[in-house]
């Protein structure tokens, strides 16, 4: 016993994180990997895989509906995160000064990114119902045409990127939050005591203090939205057609209702470079801008 | 403000007067504005969860209306309904076996890594673990159904715990570096003195020490893990099928019973707001692996 912890002394920091690694390498680096090597075969869930090499790439690079997944993917993402870091400064600025009940406003916030996303996308689902929804009401009672929501093959996407803004503009607005707590008020003072206006202090103070935060809510939020998956499948199914159909859905019905293993795989790689190509871009940008 | 005014510029009192009322009635006109903007982001933000427990306790007929029926009396008959004939108690049960499995084996794993990482700066590991973060969960996914279908796992604890390891434990080791860094060295190192093992020390001095930070994390696992979705639309099965999994099934087959979604959509989400206020202060942390401290 006493020769066995005297082992471990030793050679504790390899043997405390072991089986957290041991677990990451067999249920993450494993698949990653593996991946690679199903991708390159023809290989239908059941059946005897058979070696093709790139064709599986190939196919997807010449298919209509690969770009089209491309497309929604980049389309979804480059609506919503842009939209939720504008509200969420605005947000961030509105509750960052005393009101009566700011503590319960910010636990309020949390509540639509802890809640069971299945659950949140079923009532949206119910509230963009074209003849019984709520939100067509709302449409009638502002006097304005009714509209079609997540069954109009236009909107769609909108539709579905007003679903996510309501998801996570509060996660961006926290992070903001935050970041403005660290702010000096005595900056906002002597701007003011120099006749600066709001809009001023904003633009010279507030925007630059924050910065940081913002890039960080930014690629955090892209990375999220790329791979945005219980919102769409459970609303719409990547449906009117293949409207809504993201990488992250076509590559779940390629695998999981065509049964396309391998192909799966090869969207799979695709969707993977796409995530952490983006994030690595954003990156630079934090890195190259200080 | 800054300056006082020289004698020519002065104001009478009357002016004075009158600019100071002004600049009463617009700071009161933007006390308004704040106050009306405020309760306008609140309302968008809680108008989806008033609508979820509206129609879980309408009637179908009410929530079939073509004009909404803000105004009725409840009925707890979709409650009813959804635990007596769906099995919900069942779904329950297996969510709640497979996130606390899946936290327990996650805190086993994770703990030891998280205090390495914090105590010995293993910054590559820290950075695996955030890779894993950006990776698609979609991605590990094929593999895993080939496997567990080669192995006979599918619609089994074990698959499902596993891999709901996988969104549980990297949460856990990222909440937990910045707790076990907080833990003063000194205490570590009288221990040694005192011939504690390295094991012993972390066991019975840091661990308990960093307590808060152990809830927190378990609570936000737990969360994560119920909360789950993709992994348990393939994995799961009829003797292993979590909540949402069998809600969603809900609506995919036959005519929709909106009373019954909606009541199925508070009973999954309640656990997790109970939870969530338990732990408030680390769940932007937590979902952000501690890019935002708490």
């Amino acid at each position: 016993m006493k020769r066995a912890m005297e082992f471990f002394d030793r050679h504790a920091a390899l043997l405390f994180p072991l089986p957290a690694l041991l677990a990451i390498v067999l249920l993450i680096v494993g698949p990653v990997l593996a991946n690679l090597v199903i991708s390159m075969y023809g290989w239908s869930i059941g059946r005897a895989p058979a070696f093709i090499g790139l064709d599986n790439f190939v196919e997807a690079l010449t298919s209509r509906r690969f770009w089209n997944g491309v497309r929604n993917t980049l389309y979804f993402t480059g609506l919503a995160v842009p939209i939720q870091l504008v509200l969420g400064m605005g947000i961030a600025v509105l509750f960052h000064r005393n009101f009566p009940g700011k503590g319960f406003v910010r636990t309020i916030m949390l509540l639509p990114m802890v809640a069971t996303p299945v659950a949140i996308a079923l009532i949206w689902a119910l509230m963009f119902d074209p003849s019984l929804g709520v939100l067509n009401y709302f449409l009638e009672s502002l006097g304005l045409p009714r509209s079609l929501w997540v069954a109009d093959s236009s909107i769609v996407i909108p539709s579905l990127v007003m679903v996510d803004v309501w998801q996570w503009t509060p996660m961006v607005a926290l992070i903001l939050l935050a970041a403005l707590q660290g702010v000096p008020q005595e900056y906002y003072e002597a701007a003011e005591i120099d006749g600066a206006s709001g809009l001023q202090a904003f633009r010279h103070i507030t925007l630059p203090s924050v910065y940081g935060a913002i890039i960080v809510a930014l690629i955090l939020r892209s990375i999220d939205a790329l791979k945005t998956f219980d919102l769409i499948y459970v609303i719409t199914g990547g449906g009117p057609g293949t409207a809504s159909e993201t990488l992250n859905v076509y590559a779940f019905r390629a695998g999981f209702e065509f049964f396309r293993a391998g192909y799966a795989a090869s969207l799979l790689i695709f969707l993977l470079f796409l995530v952490l190509g983006i994030a690595i871009f954003l990156n630079l940008l934090r890195t190259r801008s200080r | 403000m800054s300056r006082a005014p020289s004698e020519h510029e002065m104001p009478t009192q009357a002016r004075m007067d009158l600019r100071a009322a002004r600049a009463r009635r617009a700071r009161v006109a933007k006390r308004i504005g704040v106050f009306v903007a405020i309760a306008l982001v609140l309302v968008i933000m809680l108008f989806p969860f008033y609508w979820m427990i509206l129609t879980s306790l309408r009637t179908q007929v009410d929530n079939t209306s073509p004009v909404p029926v803000w105004f009725f009396q409840p009925t707890l008959e979709n409650y009813r309904n959804v635990i007596a004939e769906n099995n919900f108690l069942r779904f329950t049960w297996n969510s709640f076996v497979i996130a606390a499995l899946s936290t327990g084996i996650g805190l086993v794993l994770g703990l030891p890594a998280a205090y390495s990482i914090a105590r010995y700066k293993q910054n590559g590991l820290a950075l695996a673990i955030l890779v894993a973060r950006l990776t698609p969960y979609i991605t590990y996914l094929v593999p895993w159904y080939i496997a567990f279908r080669a192995l006979g796992l599918i619609d089994t604890f074990l698959a499902l715990t596993m891999t709901h390891l996988i969104v549980g434990m990297p949460l856990i080791i990222w909440i937990m570096i910045s707790f076990f860094e907080e833990v003063p060295i000194e205490l570590e190192q009288a221990a040694y003195v005192d011939g504690a093992s390295k094991l012993g020390t972390f066991l019975r001095i840091v661990l308990p020490l960093s307590m808060p930070g152990v809830v927190a994390a378990s609570i936000l696992a737990f969360i994560f893990s119920w909360n789950q979705f993709l992994f348990s639309l393939v994995l799961s099965g009829p003797n292993t099928k979590p909540v949402p999994v069998a809600v969603f099934n809900f609506i995919s087959y036959g005519s929709i019973d909106f009373g019954g979604l909606g009541a199925a959509a508070v009973l999954i989400t309640l656990p997790v707001i109970v939870l969530t206020l338990l732990i408030q202060r680390y769940i932007v942390s937590g979902l952000t692996m501690g890019a935002v401290k708490g």
